[in-house]
């Protein structure tokens, strides 16, 4: 076992629980992505947008920041220097799994950071719910796709 | 500046520190790699434990902060803490939860590390983005 991997996997965690403490300290607001930008492209709330662009940048410029930093600290599997890993499919593959997961994520109102971090943190039970299914059916897909159809290393 | 002009910025800051934050924490954990997120999920395959130690360290974290944060009767930037009420346990949750995750199987991207891959984006990357986006709409139908 990759045990460098793993540390690593545990600071970005920390990292990602301080974002979220951090955000609910000063605004008030949980950690969700699919809320936060969701919201933000389908509603454009009116004096509620401004922090949510700004969170929007700060979340793209993250990657980027390590990456101008040499990239050392990126956490690619099997290319150690990279900050932002390939794509696992092709166009087509990706334009259904986009729709799956815009869809999914805008009726089960959250994905792995409102559900998966803050809500698991704050024990709710719908956000326990929502975890095992997307766990549940993420875990069975790739089961199918890997094992039963054989579409190795990429789907 | 007046006050609530100062206090407009210092929102826009904050919101922006916590999305570096959170952009940096997914970088340094490799959930920009959509490979180990697949590899997380292929239990049958050669398993990557990676994902489980960051959701592990990021919920323990939050758990942790919440805790110290809701102590506090505000935000320290004003306003109120804004969190879920709803509790039934209903399809549209658990339904919409079921598709997400056959797309994040499919593709090893939930929406944050797709949206924090954009410094290097790809085709395939750029074609889920915009249906993710055109799924976003799609669902607020339901709710109209």
């Amino acid at each position: 076992m990759d045990w460098s991997a793993g540390l690593q996997g545990l600071a970005g965690g920390m990292l990602i629980g301080l974002s979220a403490t951090w955000l609910m300290a000063t605004l008030g607001r949980i950690a969700g992505i699919s809320g936060i930008i969701g919201n933000l492209i389908t509603q454009r709330p009116k004096d509620d947008s401004a922090w949510r662009v700004a969170f929007l940048l700060g979340l793209i410029s993250g990657p980027l920041l390590l990456m101008a930093l040499g990239g050392g600290l990126g956490n690619v599997a099997g290319s150690p220097g990279e900050v932002i890993g390939a794509p696992v499919g092709g166009v087509g593959l990706m334009l259904v799994a986009g729709l799956l997961v815009g869809v999914g994520t805008g009726l089960g109102s959250g994905c792995t950071s409102g559900h998966g971090v803050c809500g698991l943190a704050r024990l709710a039970p719908r956000s326990m719910a929502a975890t095992g299914m997307f766990l549940l059916t993420a875990l069975v897909t790739v089961y199918i796709s890997r094992h039963m159809l054989g579409l190795g290393g990429g789907v | 500046m007046s006050q609530s002009n100062k206090s407009h910025w210092m929102k826009t800051a904050a919101g922006y520190a916590a999305g570096l934050l959170f952009g940096l924490g997914l970088a340094v954990s490799g959930m920009t790699d959509p490979a180990r997120v697949v590899g997380f999920l292929d239990v049958a395959g050669a398993w990557d434990p990676t994902l489980m130690f960051v959701l592990g360290g990021a919920v323990v974290t939050t758990f942790i902060g919440y805790r110290l944060v809701l102590k506090r009767s505000a935000p320290l930037l004003g306003g109120v803490f804004q969190l879920p009420t709803k509790r039934e346990l209903d399809a549209k949750l658990l339904g919409g939860a079921a598709l997400f995750g056959i797309g994040w199987g499919l593709s090893g991207y939930c929406p944050g590390p797709a949206i924090a891959s954009i410094g290097g984006l790809s085709l395939p990357l750029l074609a889920m983005l915009v249906t993710m986006v055109l799924g976003w709409f799609a669902a607020r139908r339901f709710d109209a």
